[in-house]
């Protein structure tokens, strides 16, 4: 449906276009000359075949990411049930508690964890006991789970809520207990509300470098502190073209599970 | 018919207002009953409390003589329309109507059999694979039927089924429900707050207002022997005047008095006299039993809607011959138009049309007309 835009439209819209073709678009196109220069500005394909010897560091990347969403998605399913389901009341209560974590700073929150899990954190003295913790990638699951749970919880408890009341009732009224109403018809139609925290989380999780370098503890590197590195180091053509193919890649990632939430139930009510 | 359904002493309250007061009442198996009442009057919750969707405050409900106050929903043998439908949007047609045979696992071929038997009752054949969100209303309609018949319930309950369809849909729509109901043989308990519908479709009229059941008959009974002003209003249109019975078939109303044809009451009780509007014969005035002025004459198609003050009150008469405004006419009454009721809480309140639209326009102009 074409619909002829007034200027009105166009006068709203300028102050966010300006914006972004500043501040998106032109570093987008920055990013892409430095990838396909050498270091004196030439043309060059050395900066894409380089990124080969970084493929562990991207396969490590997308491990502990898919680990931490999948985390969240466990978490974060029954809480955001639980939330939509609550009185209107608690819910409110329930959604700023779980937003207060994000009032604090993203990086003060992750060295807190790091004194709290540390060798000799505030965990350990407490205990008495010497777990070995940040450094593992388990602490920097942990971490990314800590930080970016909200982001699964929050989209998939407004798509729970928004679902009709009817549905509930319709499949109690054909036959479904509690568990069989949650698995055969909420389940599948908070699907676009999962799609969403599931991209919200991953992708942060996948491009982080502060979680990793604080409560990896500086034993491996992922992706997102490779990018830093090179960037701290001056090498901007390699980091630009690492960001180019983490950017592609992400776009194919979002591409595809769109498509799952199209096909499969992405339709809300 | 055996009962089927028996509520015994139900009553229910929303945050301490009462929606249902102890109400009483059984429902006979194969029956069509319908709950026919104003908005608020606790039809919807009667229902709901049936399908197992609320729980009474007080009292139980009996299923083929079995307790069942403390079933859930989904244990229950009724099946239910809902106003809205409530399809599964995830789900097509098919899939929206095999839903209650996969929950209850059955086998494939015989959901493919039941869900294409549906399909052809309610005809929907070759719609299977398309999607929910794709259908008119009417066909949504079809297949919130469809899915709730397949797994054959005893009952089915429907909620105010077809409050979101157009006039012309909604009739063909009420044959259609009504001729599946005898096809099938089963127990229809239907909402509406549509007098018509209740009265075209169902066996019994349950009529209720204020949480409390008004009269339970068949819609002839209904109509012809209401049992106060409530439901002589709300079935259809009534004049409604104070009358006094002065002996067994004679009634004294504005100031005349007519034969008619009930009886026992006590002699001189004040009872409320209703009169259809088209059992009024229109004569010349000195015919007449009692002589009115025309105040508002309104073409409605079939006949004419004709409103006529008698000593102030405002009587309203249906003709198929046209009368002019400001004429002086005559009315006729046959003894057997003239219902008789007790005087009830709903005495006065209903059956003058002096409220009636046409006579506040007319009101306001003449108060227009003063301000000169």
């Amino acid at each position: 449906m074409k619909k002829k835009r007034s200027l009105m439209q166009y006068i709203c819209a300028a102050p966010h276009i300006f914006w972004a073709v500043l501040f998106i678009v032109l570093p987008l196109i920055i990013v892409l000359g430095y990838a396909f220069t050498d270091a004196d500005g030439n043309f060059s394909f050395s900066n894409i075949t380089s990124l080969t010897d970084y493929a562990p560091i991207f396969g490590l990347s997308l491990e502990l990411a898919i680990i931490a969403t999948a985390v969240c998605l466990f978490i974060g399913y029954p809480l955001a049930y639980f939330i939509a389901k609550a009185k209107p009341r608690t819910q409110k209560i329930l959604i700023m508690l779980l937003m207060l974590p994000m009032w604090t700073n993203l990086l003060i929150r992750t060295y807190s964890i790091m004194a709290i899990l540390d060798d000799g954190g505030f965990l350990n003295s407490l205990l008495n006991t010497s777990f070995h913790i940040v450094g593992t990638k388990g602490a920097v699951i942990f971490g990314m789970v800590y930080d970016f749970l909200p982001y699964m919880v929050l989209p998939i408890y407004t798509c729970i809520s928004k679902i009709d009341k009817n549905m509930w009732e319709a499949a109690a009224d054909l036959g479904c207990s509690p568990v069989t109403t949650l698995v055969k018809v909420i389940f599948p139609l908070s699907m676009s509300g999962i799609i969403s925290g599931v991209t919200m989380v991953l992708v942060p999780s996948i491009s982080t470098f502060y979680i990793s370098q604080k409560l990896g503890g500086g034993t491996f590197e992922l992706i997102g502190d490779t990018i830093e590195r090179q960037f701290v180091t001056g090498a901007l053509n390699v980091g630009a073209a690492i960001s180019l193919v983490m950017m592609i890649l992400i776009l194919i990632s979002i591409g595809i599970m769109n498509k799952f939430s199209d096909e499969d139930g992405g339709i809300i009510v | 018919m055996a009962k089927l359904i028996e509520l015994k002493g139900i009553s229910k309250s929303y945050d301490g207002e009462k929606v249902i007061d102890s109400m009483d009442l059984y429902i006979r198996d194969k029956e069509f009953i319908t709950f026919l009442g104003p908005s608020g009057c606790g039809k919807t919750t009667t229902l709901r409390i049936i399908g197992g969707f609320e729980t009474a405050d007080e009292g139980q409900v009996y299923f083929d003589g079995v307790d069942i106050s403390d079933v859930p929903a989904y244990k229950r043998q009724v099946n239910t329309v809902f106003q809205k439908y409530a399809l599964f949007p995830h789900l097509n047609v098919y899939e929206n109507i095999a839903f209650p045979l996969r929950i209850k696992k059955l086998p494939e071929d015989e959901i493919r059999t039941r869900v294409t038997d549906m399909l052809k009752m309610v005809a929907l054949v070759g719609f299977e694979n398309k999607s929910v969100s794709t259908l008119s209303g009417g066909q949504q309609q079809r297949v919130a039927i469809a899915r709730a018949l397949v797994s054959h319930p005893r009952v089915l309950l429907l909620d105010e089924p077809l409050g979101a369809l157009d006039l012309k849909l909604r009739k063909d729509m009420q044959n259609e429900l009504k001729s599946i109901q005898q096809a099938i043989g089963i127990t229809f308990v239907y909402v509406t707050h549509d007098q018509e519908e209740a009265l075209s479709m169902s066996d019994t009229v349950v009529v209720m207002a204020d949480g409390e059941i008004q009269q339970i008959g068949t819609p002839t009974d209904i109509y012809n022997e209401p049992k106060n002003a409530f439901v002589a209003d709300f079935i259809g249109e009534s004049n409604i005047i104070d009358g006094v019975m002065l002996e067994d078939k004679r009634v004294k109303f504005a100031s005349h008095v007519f034969d008619c044809v009930d009886g026992g009451y006590d002699k001189n009780e004040a009872v409320d006299v209703v009169i259809r509007p088209e059992d009024v014969d229109v004569v010349a005035p000195d015919k007449g039993m009692l002589q009115g002025q025309v105040t508002a004459v309104t073409f409605k198609g079939v006949h004419y809607e004709i409103i006529v003050d008698i000593k102030g009150f405002k009587w309203m008469i249906q003709s198929t011959d046209y009368v002019e405004p400001d004429a002086i006419i005559g009315l006729y009454i046959e003894p057997d138009a003239i219902h008789i009721m007790k005087k009830s809480k709903y005495s006065g309140m209903f059956g003058d049309y002096s409220s009636f639209s046409d006579e506040i326009d007319q009101l306001s102009d003449a108060d227009a007309a003063l301000e000169f």
